[in-house]
């Protein structure tokens, strides 16, 4: 029988979403499922109760890079599972690769779809901003890294009581150290609870132009929000920021604008109610999961239905 | 200090992507390839490193089309040293992180700062696995760095909003998501006057490795769903967001 742990992953003593979706999606492909968890995280072992086994690795409850790794690859060299699941997020990109790499175990990252084939996985990648699936092959062992959203949480998230082991892991050298977790900035707006976000992308061109999208949202009584990029050049707050780094809001309408919708910006508004997109490029991602679009000018549909408002 | 950014060409995503003959990877006639965006980041943050503290800045990349003009971009924007390395052909994230360790056993280095991730790393980021071939800690998704002596401490990001502080001891790699500051823009001119002046150093690629073990079966695009109802004017956009309830 097949064997899959799944790494879980947890945050101020909660497990992520991220680790509810993946034990669905393990328990989906069949064979027995484990969840490694870390820190003191086995005392809430009855919320895997999607897992057959807990096996606690120890360590400290903060999440650490090299210790999780280091604890992971001693776990993984003594247990030889067939599959890893190992979330596409910050903490996984820390140690799904350095594990694999060390042990000789090949590692596909960004996946969105894992089946079993025989002896081994096929996994499709979201490569190229959304704009390719890479379907890979793989044979086991295998650690795949699964993104975040790509699998229904809910199947993963039931109560139980699955066998609890402790595993005397190894920690690494100490050459990294937790100082202290940072909670997000104080907002204005908090855009999570916002009915209506107008959201902006590279698209708007210029730290002038957000202007536009500041008198849009203000003519439906909405907020102003924007992708990673805009962020980074200081054009919107951090707090205004939706996807993979920022926040995932779910607002009754988010109108996109100049937004060509990477998986990690997806990631962060894929479950509005309604979306409207509009953005220049027909083969924009956006519009895969957009339920309206528009392929004019962002400036030139603005300015048209300012008119009309 | 001695700070290596190793910088990669990745397919420029405004242009359209065709899969090729072969089912299994990009049609390259067309492409148009540029730096990977998160690496102009780690560039930018080992220019600034530079600026405030000191340090030793050295830009490396594999040789191919366009290489030459992002080294001398790279000098140009502050860079001490461009490094192009030759005879290689990576295939996977794998191979490209094995010529890289290769070189940097021989250049030496303090910290390496890469990008976070690249568009088309299939078999996992750059950076960690690099790490590992150098045998030395790594730390992702890091906006904001500072260095005392041989410690960095630095800022790792979360979702949510949520960030942690970590000290790492040097040698490190770091997986830079954003730079303290935008990454500066360079005039053509001040890279052809760069051009004349200074010169990239070669050195031939060490062994590549066996890659990451797995191999691409199929490459397409995604399967289109229902799709969006595309809208044609400003009318019709009206009365959606009457519909929907946003007026």
């Amino acid at each position: 029988m097949s064997e899959t742990f799944v790494v879980t992953e947890h945050l101020n003593g909660e497990f992520q979403d991220i680790t509810f979706e993946m034990l669905g999606k393990a328990k989906s492909l069949g064979g027995n499922v484990t969840a490694v968890v870390f820190g003191s995280m086995k005392d809430k072992a009855s919320e895997l109760g999607a897992a057959d086994a807990v096996i606690s690795v120890g360590g400290s409850d903060d999440y650490n890079p090299e210790e999780y790794a280091a604890a992971l690859k001693s776990l993984l060299n003594e247990k030889n599972p067939d599959l890893v699941l190992v979330g596409s997020t910050s903490m996984g990109m820390d140690i799904a690769t350095p594990v694999g790499t060390a042990l000789d175990i090949p590692v596909i990252a960004y996946c969105q779809a894992i089946e079993a084939s025989d002896g081994g996985y096929t996994c499709t990648s979201q490569l190229y901003g959304g704009k390719m699936d890479v379907e890979s092959k793989v044979s086991s062992p295998a650690i795949v890294m699964v993104s975040s959203g790509a699998f229904d949480g809910e199947s993963g998230r039931v109560s139980g009581s699955p066998s609890v082991e402790d595993f005397s892991a190894e920690y690494g050298a100490g050459k990294v150290r937790f100082k202290a977790l940072l909670s997000p900035e104080a907002a204005d707006v908090d855009i999570t609870q916002s009915n209506i976000l107008v959201a902006i992308g590279r698209g708007i061109g210029s730290k002038d132009d957000v202007e536009v999208a500041e008198e849009l949202a203000k003519a439906l009584k909405a907020d102003v929000a924007g992708t990673r990029p805009l962020i980074d050049a200081g054009w919107l707050p951090k707090s205004r920021q939706v996807g993979k780094s920022g926040l995932k809001v779910k607002p009754k309408v988010y109108i996109a604008l100049g937004i060509s919708g990477a998986p990690e910006h997806i990631e962060g508004m894929k479950d509005s109610s309604t979306i409207i997109a509009i953005n220049t490029d027909k083969n924009a991602p956006i519009f895969d999961i957009a339920h309206y679009g528009m392929t004019e000018d962002l400036f030139d549909v603005v300015e048209d239905l300012m008119d009309e408002l | 200090m001695k700070v290596i950014v190793p910088l990669k060409l990745v397919p420029d995503l405004v242009e359209d992507l065709e899969v090729d003959g072969s089912g299994k990877a990009l049609d390259k006639e067309d492409l148009k390839f540029k730096l990977n965006e998160f690496d102009d980041h780690a560039l930018e943050e080992a220019i600034q490193l530079k600026e405030n503290n000191g340090a030793e800045v050295v830009a490396i990349a594999i040789d191919g089309e366009g290489v030459d003009k992002l080294l001398f971009t790279a000098l140009a924007k502050g860079a001490d040293k461009s490094i192009k390395i030759t005879g290689a052909d990576p295939k996977d994230s794998h191979q490209l992180a094995k010529i890289f360790a290769e070189a940097l056993k021989n250049e030496g280095f303090d910290l390496v700062l890469t990008g976070v991730q690249s568009v088309d790393d299939r078999d996992g980021q750059l950076g960690p696995i690099l790490a590992t071939y150098l045998e030395v800690p790594v730390v992702s998704v890091v906006s904001g760095l500072a260095v005392s002596g041989n410690v960095i401490t630095l800022h790792k990001e979360y979702s949510g909003g949520f960030m942690a502080e970590y000290e790492v001891d040097s040698p490190a790699v770091l997986g830079i998501q954003a730079a303290r500051q935008t990454p500066r823009y360079t005039p053509v001119s001040k890279i052809r006057q760069i051009q004349e002046t200074a010169t990239i150093e070669s050195v031939d690629a060490g062994d590549a490795g066996v890659g990451s073990g797995s191999e691409v079966s199929k490459m397409a695009p995604p399967a289109k769903g229902k799709g969006a109802k595309m809208l044609g004017s400003a009318e019709e956009l009206l009365a959606v967001l009457k519909e929907v309830g946003a007026l």
